[in-house]
């Protein structure tokens, strides 16, 4: 297996995803006494070429590690990154890479990777009970953290009329209600 | 209809939420074929408490560090490690060098005592209580030291975004030696009770396998993936704080073995050599420790404001006892609180891999097991057997499943 450069990674999820690839951003800083490099990079992609671009990942890593997926509420869209990690198990090699989707709130559809990654289960079953982002064709459709009696279309990590309403909040004592 | 789930002849045990001897609640069902378990579900969230939502709506970034710190009682450095790095590189602030040695310090010492409580954990759960006590009396010496360099056993409060909040001065050497080489002399007295007792051996040898194969897909991480023959730490790939410095190696089970077989016996292998390899980072860390200031902004309120102005996101990773934690976490200019965060605890994605190792083995192995995972939460404190034929549950403690486990020891004994 060849390491590639964060730089050569970049470019080739440009070549592999053409139309679908959107922007790219690399971020290094240097650590401790000795100076290594921790690199991070971040790539942002059409939902539609999202699958591709983690077979691309593939590609590059046997069995990319998928760490989370973390979601932000941006207003009108929901942004979805899969932080990944490629190159484990070489010093110094390994490479952080957050593979950014963004979905529009009226169409919250992203297809599910479990089939690629089978570990990836966990965490879509969460981003779906958080976000309320639908993980088309997930295997295992069940709430993995909220309790069976949470209401339904409520989503805690929402920062809009979905998110969790006042009367759900309990303030602390001393402490005003936001 | 009964008929015909007579011939089936499986039962479903619920395992859990509540054990009181460990702190995180969750529940397994176990589907059982007279004693040996054919699949598991998994139920979590038993105490989930909304900790990044906290995060993101009522704490600033300050403020999250402490509730950071409180996420896990023993991960408690691990945490707020990964969580400073992901503002530092959201921000741009870099910690002074003396600041990232004494952070990989206190991560090491908190590494030595949560793989050596997991270590009397195990012995407990096969029924190994003198080593439980012997181990937990050795898990002494740490606790103290913790206390001596941070002033807690506990939570630690040692972090700030930038740095850390109390110095390792020069006086605090020999002490902080002396503990290391208590360790180095028991060492191999806890390394001939772990990997040569015939018991130990008996009870953990083929049980709960997990393949390198299912230990990637599954993303397994930390020592239960290492285990697995998977040379995967994030002190050794993507080095942060003093480890860069360090030549810091994934330890695997084939250094003492020559195989990896992915067993409970092999994470026992690592775990204990885990120990030894951390004693080392600590002792080269007091010897490279390099002077200077211990963060980069001592005045919180200038800290602060700059957080508040500040824009960007940023990703922390940091090797726990129990494998990798990651936060991301994403500041927006002008809002106090953080605009996103999310951890991941290294749990989260082992428990993926329960019903894995768990099928096949009987129902006295689903302690030990479910241990050898060390993970952070509760295994076993009550099970109901649902009888489908009879249509009646009885309900079987904690202390009743404990016993099973001792009966197979003494049988295996004999």
């Amino acid at each position: 297996m060849e390491l590639l450069s964060p730089g050569k990674i970049v470019d080739s999820f440009k070549t592999a995803l053409r139309d679908g690839f959107i922007d790219a951003k690399i971020y290094q800083c240097e650590v401790a006494v000795q100076r290594n490099v921790f690199k991070t990079i971040w790539i942002y992609v059409k939902r539609e070429a999202f699958r591709e671009a983690v077979e691309h990942l593939c590609n590059l890593q046997e069995y990319p590690s998928l760490a989370i997926i973390s979601s932000c509420d941006l207003g009108d869209n929901v942004e979805l990154i899969y932080h990944f990690t490629i190159y484990y198990g070489h010093r110094l090699e390994e490479v952080s890479l957050g593979l950014r989707v963004n979905l529009p709130k009226s169409d919250l559809k992203i297809p599910t990777i479990t089939d690629i990654i089978p570990g990836a289960l966990f965490t879509e079953r969460e981003t779906q009970e958080m976000m309320g982002v639908e993980v088309v064709g997930i295997p295992d459709k069940r709430r993995l953290f909220l309790p069976e009696d949470f209401p339904e279309g409520v989503y805690p990590w929402r920062k809009d009329e979905k998110s969790p309403p006042d009367d759900m909040l309990r303030i602390l004592p001393g402490r005003e209600p936001k | 209809m009964i008929q015909e789930e007579t011939k089936k002849a499986t039962y479903t045990i619920p395992v859990g939420p509540i054990h009181p001897a460990l702190k995180e609640p969750i529940r397994l069902a176990l589907t059982v074929d007279g004693e040996e378990i054919v699949d598991v579900d998994i139920f979590a969230g038993q105490v989930h408490r909304g900790i990044e939502w906290l995060g993101m709506n009522r704490n600033n970034p300050i403020q999250t560090i402490y509730l950071a710190e409180r996420i896990c009682g023993i991960c408690n450095i691990c945490h707020p490690f990964a969580f400073v790095m992901a503002v530092e590189h959201a921000t741009g602030i870099t910690p002074p060098p003396r600041a990232e040695y004494i952070r990989t310090i206190t991560a090491e010492m908190e590494r030595i005592h949560s793989h050596l409580l997991w270590a009397g954990v195990a012995a407990h759960e096969i029924g190994f209580d003198t080593i439980f006590y012997l181990v937990w009396r050795v898990r002494e010496e740490i606790m103290d030291l913790i206390e001596y360099v941070t002033g807690n056993r506990v939570t630690k409060a040692m972090f700030q975004i930038g740095g850390v909040r109390r110095d390792i001065t020069e006086e605090q050497f020999p002490r902080i030696r002396q503990s290391l080489n208590y360790y180095k002399s028991t060492f191999d007295q806890l390394k001939k009770v772990f990997l040569d007792d015939k018991t130990i051996q008996m009870r953990t040898k083929n049980v709960g396998i997990l393949k390198r194969e299912d230990a990637l897909k599954l993303l397994t991480v930390g020592p239960s993936c290492r285990a697995s023959g998977v040379p995967k730490d994030v002190r050794q790939d993507q080095p942060y704080a003093a480890y860069a410095d360090l030549d810091v190696k994934a330890i695997t089970p084939d250094i003492v073995t020559g195989t990896v077989v992915g067993d409970v016996y092999d994470r026992i292998i690592v775990r204990l050599l885990e120990v030894k390899q951390a004693i080392k980072i600590i002792d080269q860390c007091l010897e490279k420790m390099p002077p200077g200031p211990i963060l980069a902004q001592p005045k919180t309120a200038v800290l602060l404001k700059a957080l508040t102005q500040a824009e960007g996101e940023g990703v922390g990773r940091a090797e726990a006892p129990r494998g990798e934690v990651i936060h991301y976490v994403r500041l927006e200019a002008g809002q106090s609180t953080l605009a996103t965060w999310k951890v991941r605890a290294p749990t989260y994605v082992n428990l993926m891999s329960v019903p894995i190792i768990l099928k096949g083995m009987q129902i006295a192995d689903v302690p030990i097991t479910f241990a050898s995972l060390d993970p952070c939460m509760s295994c076993t404190n009550r099970m109901i057997i649902t009888d489908r034929t009879l249509r009646k549950k009885s309900i079987m403690s904690y202390a009743e499943l404990h016993h099973l486990s001792l009966q197979k020891t003494k049988k295996l004994r004999r």
